[in-house]
C-alpha cells in the first residue's frame, strides 16, 4: 500500500536522491579530514614524550564521564589543565584526590569547595606516564572538520539541473522545429497557390471518435474497462483511508533514532522499558535523556556536520532544546526546576476499541522491535513503518509461532494443542489469537 | 372480481344536492392550500437569489467536504514525564491499601490507581474486621471527581489562601475566648484525631467537642456504655450463630454501622446438612427480610412487645400468628443456646440493653463486646444541647467537620440560629448545605488524598494514605488542627508519632502497617469512647417510642443501599442504583403496605410503556408536614406502618438531575428511626418512578430454584434440582445430553474455560458488584428518565422477586393445580401480583456467556461471537446496531447504546467533563452510540491474569482469575475461576449438587452457573 499522508499531516522529506548523493561524498570527505586534523594535532604536543593516542584511550575510559576538555561537565574543563597546575600536585590530586582534601592542601580544597563537595574518584591505578599521556591529549586541539570545496562537476544536486535543462533545450529545439516545419508547409502551399498548382484536398473521413461511437461493442468493452479500473482505484484509495503507513511527523526536538540505535548501539529497552512490562512501550520521560546527555551536550563535530548537510538539522541546537525542557542548566550544571514537558506527535496510533499489549509481544513472544516498527536504527526521524491494519496483526498472528520455550505456563496447553493438531510448533491464531476479544474490549 | 357496491364515505354524499359532495368531486381539497402563506411573502421570494437548484448545490458541496474532511487523521500529541516517578509504569495499575471513615462508612480498602490516578476500590482481603466495602465504598472513588467540590477555602463566600484563612480563624478564635464553642465532627474513631482535638482544646479551652452522627446509634451506644462502659457498638460475628433472631434490625444493610453479610452468607450456606436459621420481625422490608427464613412483619410498637417476649417476657397483645412466630423464634433460640442472637435496631435504650443482657446471659459466642465497634460515638441528647444551643443563642461557635447538620437537622430555628451565630466553620468538601451558609469554610480533601488512622473496632487499626495529590486547593482538618495548635509537623508524622507510642507499643512496622492498610494491636489506645465513662440515664434517651399510640401509622426512617446518609448525593453511580429491594432508583419514597395503600387511595400503576407511576402523599409527624412524597407499595411492609429513605432531598452543591427525592431528615425528630403518630393524606398528582423491574413474580417458573434445608437433606437430588427433560422419539431425555441439541460441541478442554458461580444462598442483594463492575467496565450513566423507559446499561442486574403465595413453594402449587383456560387466566392474573408478606428471592443476572448462543447465531455481522474460554466476546467496532442479539437473548442482558453517553450534554454525568473521566478504566472501550454492549466476564482481568503467568513463566493458581463482581463480592456468592482446572474451586461448585443453569431448557449451556437457594424451614 502506498504512502497516506494526509493534508493536516506534516511530513518531512529528506530522502531524496540529491541527499544520498552527498552522503557518499561526505564520507569521502570526513576520511580526508580526520587524518588531516589527526597530524595537525601532533604538532601541537608539548611534551613530545607523551602519546596522545594512548592518552585518548585513557581519558575516555577514565575521565569523560566527569570531565570534558573545553567546558564544565561534573568536574572542570580539562584543556591546559597541566599550565594551570604543578605536574606533581596532579599526579597525586589524581591518585587520591580524598587524601589531598582532607589534607587540607589549599588548591584541593579550592576545587572540591567550587563544585559542590563532589569527591573526584581516585585513579591509583594509573602511573606517573599514563597521567603525562592524559594530560598530552588534553592539548590537542578540537577537531575541525573542513568542508573541501565542491567540485562543481560533481554537485549532486547539479545532476537534476543540468538533466532538466537539457531536456529544456531539446524541447525548445522539438518546438522550433514543429513551427519550422508549419512555416515551411504554408509558404509551399502559397508558392503553389500563386504558382496556379492545384494541391490535392483529401476526402473528409468520418472522425474516430464518431467510429468509436458507432461500434458499439468497443464502447461497452471500453466502458467496462474503465469502470473496473475505477473501482480497482476507487477501492486502493478507501482501503489507505485512516492507515497511516510512513507517517512521519514533524517532532518537537528532531530526535535521531538512527544516531542512538543505530550508531551508538543504544537497546531499545533502555529507553522505551516499560515496553517489557506494560502494555506501553511509552516514551521515555526526560531524565531518562539526561542519563546520558548531563554529560553528551555537543555531538561529535562530524555527526554535527552530517547533520547539517545530509539532514538540515543543527544536533547541538536539538541537545540545547532538551536541556531547555528539562531545565538543565549547563553552566551551573544544575537542573533550574524550570521545566517544560516536550509534547511529542504520538505516530502510533491504534484505534480505541483495539488493545495492544508490549509486553505479550517483546517479552511473552520475544518479537523483535523491528518487525513491527522496521529498521529503527535507520530511521534519521521514526516513521509509521508497518499499517498497523487488523489484517497485517491477523497475518502475523497466522504465521508466527509461540516462543513456547522454558515458559511453564505453555508446558500443559501447548502439550495438548500440539497433539490435537498433530505438529509440534504452534501458531498464535491456533492458541486462539484470532478470536475478538483477545484485542477488542 | 369486480364488484359494483360502492363505499359511503360520509352521510353528506346521502343528500344528493349538498355543495360540499359537489365541491370535493371538483376539489381534492375543500380549501385552498395555503402555499403562499407557508412560503412567505412573494417579494423575499423572489428577492432571493439562491434557487432550489443552488441550495442543492450547496449541501452537495458541504457533504463532499465534510467527508473528505472526516478521512484526515487527527495529530495526537502525547507529553511524557520531565521526571518519571518510579513507581509508574504507564499501562500497569498500583494498589494501595486505605481506609473509608466519611462517618457512616468505615471499610479498607484497596485503591486500584491507573497513571497516578484512582480509578477503582476493592476490598483489602488482609482486614478481617474491615467493615464492609458496600455499594457506596465502591462508588465513593467517583465522589473524588466530583465537579461541585470546593477548590479552595473562602472567608465570607470569598476565595483566600490558606495563610490567610489560617489567620482569620486565628484572629476570631482569639477574639471569642471565653466564649462557647462547639466543634461538631463526625465519628473519626481515630487515635490520633481524637488526640489532636485534645491538644485544640488545650490551646481553646472554650472549644468543646461533640460528635454528630447523621444517622444516629445513641441509644445502641448508650446501652453499651451503661453496659460495659465504652462508648462503643457490640459487634457479631454471625457465622458462629446457629439462630439469628433480628427485631428489626437490618443487618445486611446500615444497622450498627453494617458488614455482618461475610459472616453471614458463611453460615447460610448448608454445611453437612447444617445451616442457620434466621427470624426476622420487622416493618420495612430490608434486606435483612428478605434473605431470612421466617419473616414476620411488624410495627415498631409491636416489635417492642416482640423483643419483650423473647428476652423473658410473654405474648400476650399480639396478633395470634405473631405470637406463634415467636414462640417459635424463642424456642429455637433457647435450644441453640449459646450460638443464638438477638439483635435489634430499636431507637431505645431499653430494648437495646436488653438485647445485650440476653446475648451476653446465654453466653452468646456471636456477640463480642471485648472488641467493639468503634465506628459511632454520637451521642443524641449531647447534640440535641448543642443544637438547642445554637437556636438559643447560648451556643456562640459552630466548627463543623464532616457532618452537614443544615441538611441533617432541617430546622428553620437552627438554621436562623446558624446564621446569627459569631462565628461558623465548616470543613466541608463540597459547597453543602451548611458550608453554603458558614462565614469560613475550610476546603477538606477526599479521602483518597488524605492522610489518616483509625480503629474500627478494638485492636484493629487502619491506616489511611492518600493515592493521589490533592486536586484542589485544600487542606484536611488534621493538618489544620496542627497549624492552629502550633505543631509544624505534617499530619503523616503526627501519626507515625502517636503510633510508634501507642499502636506500635508492641512490636510493628509502620512500613508494613502502611502497605497492609490494617494492623492487628494489642496495645491499649486511648480513644474518645474510653474517656466517657459515666453512666447515661435511661430517661435522658428517647421517649419516642413509649408515646401512647394514637391511631396514626408508624414510620420507620432507614437508609438506602445507594444513597446512605446522603454525602454523596452527588455521585450519579449511586443514584442510579436500583435499589435492591424495590427495584427503584433516583428516588426516596414512602413505602406503604397494600391495605393501608387501599385504604388511604394511594395506587401505584404501569403507564403503556411498563414504566410505574405513583401517587403522592402528605406525611405529617408533630408538627412537621412532608408534603408530596411519593407512594411506592412495598410488599411485605406491615399493615400500620411506613418507611422512607433518609439521605435523599439535598438541594446544595448537588447537580440539578440528582437533587431527587424528599428530605427524610425533617421527621427525624430526636434523632430517632422511629416516629409514632404518623398522619398520612393523600396529594394530588402522579409520580413517575425510575424503576427497572415491572414484573415483581417468577409465577412458579423455574428461574430460581428453592428448596428447603430438610429436603435438601433427605430427598435425591432430582426431585429437588432436577435437570429438565425433552422428549426424544417419545423418550424423555435431559436437556443436557448431547441427542437434545441442535449444534455440535466445541471442543473447550484445552486451556482455560471460564465459568461464574452464584450461590443464591449467599447472595443478600447488597449490589456491590453492580457498582464494582460499573467502575470497572465503564458503564454509562443514563438518568432517570431512560430508567424509566428500562434503557438501564448495568451489565449486571440484581433481579428481585416476590412470591405471589406466603412463600414461592406456594406459587409452584398453585401453577401446577391450575386447569383449564377459565382457571388458567384467572390465577395467573392473580399470580402476577405479590403477597402481602411476600418471599423473596435474589438472583444477580449478568450475561450468561452461553456455550451455544442465542445471540451469536442471530448477529448479521458477527460482531458477537464465541472463545474457546468460554466468553461471549462483543467486538463494538464491528456491531452496526441491528439488536437482533438482543431480542433472541433470553436472558434479556444486552445493553443498547441508544444514546451517545460520554462527551454529551444531554447525559451531563461524570462521562461528560474532564475530572469525572478521569474514573474511566483505560483498559475497557467507552462505547458509542448504537452498539450492543454486555458483561464480557471481565475479559480485561482474566487476558491481564493470563498475560502475567505468561511473563513470569508460571501456571496460573486456582484464585487468580477474578472478575469485577467476584472481587467485590463480600459473601462469596460470585465465584469465577477455570473449570479445566479441576483442583479448582469453581470445578467444585460446577459439580455441587445445588448447582443449576438458568433457563436450563432453553438449550443454552451457559457459563454462569447458580445454586438453588435453600431455606431453613426446620422447627425447633
Amino acid at each position: 500500500m502506498d504512502n497516506n499522508i494526509t493534508d493536516r499531516m506534516e511530513k518531512v522529506s529528506y530522502r531524496n536522491l540529491p541527499s544520498k548523493l552527498s552522503l557518499a561524498l561526505l564520507a569521502l570527505v570526513l576520511t580526508f579530514s580526520i587524518s588531516n586534523s589527526a597530524f595537525a594535532s601532533t604538532t601541537v604536543l608539548p611534551t613530545q614524550a607523551a602519546d596522545t593516542t594512548a592518552g585518548e584511550a585513557l581519558f575516555k575510559a577514565n575521565c569523560a564521564a566527569c570531565h570534558k576538555l573545553g567546558k564544565k561537565a561534573t568536574g572542570p574543563a580539562l584543556r591546559g589543565v597541566g599550565d594551570k597546575y604543578d605536574r606533581e600536585w596532579l599526579y597525586s590530586w589524581i591518585k587520591n584526590s580524598t587524601a589531598m582534601v582532607k589534607s587540607g592542601d589549599a588548591q584541593a580544597v579550592a576545587i572540591y569547595e567550587e563544585y559542590n563537595k563532589s569527591v573526584m574518584t581516585s585513579f591509583p591505578a594509573l602511573t606517573n606516564a599514563d597521567i603525562d599521556n592524559i594530560i598530552a591529549y588534553t592539548y590537542t586541539q578540537p577537531k575541525t572538520v573542513v568542508l573541501p570545496p565542491t567540485p562543481p562537476g560533481t554537485e549532486s544536486s547539479g545532476g537534476g539541473v543540468s538533466n532538466n535543462i537539457i531536456l529544456g533545450i531539446l524541447s525548445l529545439v522539438f518546438l522550433m522545429l514543429v513551427v519550422i516545419l508549419y512555416l515551411v508547409n504554408n509558404t509551399l502551399r502559397n508558392f503553389a497557390k500563386s504558382q496556379g498548382i492545384e494541391v490535392e484536398e483529401k476526402e473528409a473521413r468520418t472522425p474516430i471518435w464518431k467510429l468509436f461511437i458507432q461500434n458499439q461493442f468497443l464502447v461497452l468493452v471500453t466502458s467496462i474497462l474503465l469502470l473496473l479500473t475505477a473501482g480497482y482505484f476507487g477501492y486502493g484509495y478507501l482501503m489507505q483511508v485512516g492507515v497511516d503507513q510512513g507517517y512521519a511527523p514533524v517532532q518537537p526536538i528532531h530526535y535521531s533514532h538512527r544516531i542512538h540505535a543505530g550508531e551508538n548501539q543504544i537497546d531499545c529497552n533502555y529507553c522505551h522499558s516499560s515496553a517489557r512490562k506494560s502494555k506501553h512501550s511509552g516514551i521515555p520521560s526526560l531524565n531518562v535523556c539526561m542519563n546520558c546527555h548531563k554529560n553528551i551536550g555537543e555531538v561529535a563535530a562530524e555527526t554535527q556536520l552530517q547533520g547539517e548537510q545530509e539532514f538540515g538539522v543543527d544536533y547541538n541546537a536539538e541537545i540545547q532544546k532538551l536541556y531547555k525542557a528539562v531545565g538543565w542548566d549547563e553552566e551551573n550544571q544544575a537542573y533550574t526546576g524550570v521545566t517544560e514537558p516536550v509534547k511529542w506527535v504520538r505516530i502510533h496510533n491504534l484505534p480505541d476499541f483495539a488493545y495492544f499489549n508490549h509486553s505479550q509481544h517483546v517479552t511473552v513472544g520475544g518479537i523483535e522491535c523491528q518487525k513491527c516498527h522496521g529498521p529503527v536504527e535507520e530511521m534519521e526521524i521514526m516513521s509509521q513503518h508497518s499499517p498497523l491494519t487488523m489484517g497485517w496483526c491477523i497475518n502475523c498472528h497466522r504465521e508466527t509461532n509461540i516462543k513456547v520455550e522454558g515458559n511453564d505456563y505453555y508446558t500443559k496447553i501447548h502439550d495438548e494443542l500440539a497433539k490435537k493438531y498433530g505438529k509440534d510448533k504452534l501458531t498464535a491464531a491456533e492458541m486462539g489469537g484470532l478470536e475478538c476479544g483477545k484485542c477488542h474490549y | 372480481m369486480a364488484s359494483n357496491k360502492k363505499y359511503w364515505k360520509s352521510v353528506e354524499e346521502l343528500n344528493e344536492n349538498s355543495s360540499i359532495v359537489e365541491t370535493l368531486q371538483q376539489n381534492e381539497f375543500v380549501e385552498p392550500i395555503p402555499t403562499e402563506e407557508f412560503l412567505g411573502d412573494k417579494e423575499t421570494l423572489e428577492a432571493s437569489s439562491t434557487t432550489r437548484r443552488d441550495f442543492l448545490k450547496y449541501v452537495g458541496f458541504t457533504t463532499a467536504a465534510a467527508s473528505l474532511a472526516a478521512c484526515e487523521g487527527p495529530v495526537i500529541k502525547s507529553i511524557p514525564y520531565v521526571v518519571a516517578p518510579d513507581e509508574i509504569v504507564p499501562g500497569v495499575a498500583n494498589y494501595y491499601a486505605t481506609a473509608i471513615a466519611d462517618g457512616f462508612d468505615f471499610a479498607n480498602v484497596l485503591v486500584k490507581t491507573r497513571e497516578g490516578r484512582p480509578i477503582k476500590i476493592e476490598r483489602n482481603d488482609l482486614a478481617k474486621h474491615g467493615g464492609s466495602v458496600n455499594a457506596r465504598v465502591h462508588a465513593s472513588v467517583l465522589s473524588m471527581y466530583d465537579t461541585q467540590r470546593l477548590q479552595g477555602p473562602k472567608v465570607g463566600g470569598n476565595d483566600v489562601s490558606w495563610s490567610e484563612f489560617d489567620k482569620a480563624v486565628a484572629d476570631k478564635m482569639n477574639a471569642m475566648t471565653g466564649k462557647d464553642i462547639v466543634l461538631l465532627t463526625q465519628t473519626f474513631a481515630s487515635p490520633s484525631t481524637s488526640k489532636l482535638i485534645s491538644e485544640f482544646k488545650l490551646k481553646y479551652p472554650n472549644v468543646r467537642h461533640v460528635i454528630y452522627d447523621a444517622i444516629s446509634h445513641s441509644e445502641a451506644l448508650d446501652a453499651f456504655q451503661n453496659k460495659y462502659g465504652t462508648r462503643a457498638l457490640a459487634d457479631y460475628d454471625l457465622s458462629k450463630a446457629e439462630v439469628i433472631v433480628s427485631v428489626g434490625a437490618d443487618f445486611i444493610g446500615d444497622w450498627q454501622g453494617g458488614g455482618y453479610e461475610a459472616g453471614y452468607a458463611q453460615g447460610r450456606i448448608p454445611k453437612n446438612g447444617k445451616m442457620s436459621k434466621h427470624y426476622q420481625f420487622e416493618a420495612n422490608m430490608t434486606l435483612a427480610g428478605a434473605n431470612a427464613d421466617v419473616r414476620v412483619p411488624a410495627t415498631p410498637s409491636q416489635q417492642m412487645q416482640i423483643l419483650k417476649a423473647l428476652t423473658g417476657g410473654t405474648t400476650s397483645g399480639l396478633p395470634e400468628k405473631m405470637a406463634a412466630a415467636v414462640t417459635k423464634a424463642k424456642a429455637q433460640l433457647r435450644k441453640a443456646g449459646s450460638k443464638g442472637v438477638i439483635l435489634t435496631g430499636l431507637p431505645d435504650v431499653a430494648s437495646q440493653a436488653a438485647v445485650l443482657s440476653y446475648n451476653e446471659s446465654v453466653g452468646s459466642i456471636v456477640m463480642d463486646a471485648a472488641k467493639p465497634k468503634m465506628t459511632a460515638m454520637g451521642s443524641a441528647s449531647e447534640v440535641r444541647n448543642v443544637m438547642n444551643g445554637v437556636v438559643s443563642g447560648s451556643v456562640k461557635g459552630l466548627i463543623t467537620v464532616g457532618v452537614n447538620p443544615l441538611y441533617s437537622f432541617p430546622n428553620k430555628a437552627f438554621a436562623e440560629g446558624y446564621k446569627n451565630l459569631e462565628m461558623s466553620l465548616a470543613f466541608a468538601m463540597t459547597g453543602d448545605e451548611t458550608a453554603s451558609q458558614a462565614q469560613m469554610v475550610a476546603a477538606t480533601p477526599h479521602y483518597l488524598e488524605s492522610w489518616g488512622d483509625a480503629q474500627f473496632k478494638k485492636g484493629t487499626f487502619s491506616l489511611m494514605q492518600p493515592t493521589i495529590r490533592p486536586l484542589f486547593n485544600t487542606r484536611q482538618f488534621q493538618d489544620c488542627l496542627l497549624k492552629w495548635t502550633g505543631n509544624t509537623a505534617t499530619y503523616v508524622d503526627y501519626i507515625k508519632d502517636a503510633w510508634s507510642s501507642s499502636v506500635f507499643a508492641n512490636g510493628g512496622s509502620w512500613k508494613q502497617a502502611l502497605h497492609d492498610g490494617v494492623f492487628m494491636s494489642t496495645a491499649s489506645v486511648d480513644t474518645d469512647a474510653d474517656t466517657t465513662s459515666e453512666t447515661i440515664e435511661t430517661s435522658t434517651s428517647n421517649g419516642a417510642l413509649s408515646a401512647p399510640l394514637q391511631g396514626g401509622m408508624e414510620l420507620t426512617l432507614y437508609t438506602k443501599t445507594g444513597l446512605g446518609d446522603g454525602s454523596q448525593a452527588n455521585n450519579p453511580w449511586l443514584q442510579e442504583l436500583p435499589d435492591p429491594i424495590t427495584r427503584t432508583s433516583w428516588d426516596n419514597y414512602l413505602t406503604i403496605s397494600a391495605a393501608d395503600a387501599a385504604k388511604l387511595g394511594l395506587t401505584n400503576e404501569n403507564v403503556a410503556n411498563g414504566a410505574l407511576n405513583g401517587s403522592y402523599a402528605d406525611v405529617k409527624v408533630g408538627d412537621v408536614t412532608v408534603k408530596n412524597v411519593p407512594v411506592l407499595i412495598q410488599p411485605g411492609q406491615a399493615n400500620g406502618s411506613v418507611g422512607l429513605a433518609l439521605g435523599y432531598g439535598r438541594k446544595a452543591a448537588i447537580q440539578e438531575e440528582m437533587q431527587t427525592g424528599v428530605n427524610g431528615y425533617q421527621l427525624y425528630n430526636n434523632f430517632s428511626s422511629v416516629q409514632n403518630n404518623v398522619t398520612i393524606s393523600k396529594a394530588a398528582g402522579t409520580h413517575e418512578f425510575a424503576c427497572v423491574q415491572l414484573h415483581n413474580t417468577m409465577m412458579g417458573r423455574d428461574i430460581i430454584r428453592e428448596t428447603t434445608l430438610e429436603i435438601f437433606n433427605t430427598k435425591n437430588v432430582h426431585d429437588w434440582n432436577p435437570v429438565p427433560e425433552v422428549s426424544k422419539d417419545h423418550q424423555e431425555i435431559p436437556v443436557t445430553s448431547p441427542d437434545a441439541d441442535l449444534w455440535n460441541e466445541f471442543d473447550r478442554s484445552i486451556g482455560h474455560h471460564f465459568n461464574l458461580s452464584i450461590d443464591l444462598n449467599a447472595c443478600t442483594g447488597c449490589g456491590a458488584c453492580v457498582i464494582a463492575c460499573h467502575a470497572e467496565n465503564n458503564v454509562p450513566v443514563v438518568g432517570k428518565s431512560e430508567m424509566r423507559r428500562s434503557r438501564d446499561m448495568h451489565w449486571l442486574r440484581i433481579d428481585r422477586y416476590y412470591s405471589s403465595e406466603e412463600t414461592f413453594d406456594g406459587d409452584l402449587q398453585k401453577k401446577e393445580n391450575i386447569s383449564g383456560l377459565g382457571s388458567s387466566l384467572s390465577e395467573f392474573g392473580e399470580m402476577e401480583v405479590a403477597s402481602a408478606n411476600p418471599q423473596v428471592a435474589f438472583q444477580p443476572v449478568m450475561c450468561q456467556h452461553c456455550n451455544h448462543a442465542p445471540c451469536e447465531t442471530v448477529c448479521p455481522v458477527a460482531a458477537t461471537a464465541h472463545s474457546r474460554q468460554g466468553q461471549n466476546h462483543m467486538a463494538y467496532n464491528r456491531c452496526v446496531g441491528t439488536r437482533y442479539c438482543a431480542n433472541n437473548c433470553p436472558y434479556k442482558v444486552r445493553r443498547f447504546n441508544w444514546f451517545l453517553y460520554a462527551e454529551n450534554e444531554e447525559f451531563d454525568y461524570h462521562m461528560n467533563n474532564d475530572l469525572g473521566r478521569m474514573v474511566l478504566n483505560p483498559d475497557v472501550t467507552v462505547r458509542s452510540r448504537g452498539v450492543m454492549e454486555k458483561c464480557s466476564m471481565c475479559i480485561q482481568m482474566t487476558q491481564k491474569t493470563i498475560l502475567d503467568a505468561k511473563r513470569d513463566g508460571r501456571v496460573i493458581k486456582d484464585g487468580e482469575f477474578k472478575t469485577a463482581c467476584s472481587a467485590a463480592c463480600e459473601t462469596g456468592a460470585i465465584k469465577f475461576g477455570d473449570v479445566n482446572d479441576h483442583d479448582s474451586e469453581i470445578f467444585d461448585l460446577t459439580q455441587d449438587k445445588r448447582m443449576y443453569h438458568l433457563l436450563e431448557a432453553v438449550g443454552t449451556k451457559p457459563n454462569v452457573i447458580y445454586h438453588t437457594k435453600v431455606r431453613n424451614t426446620t422447627e425447633a
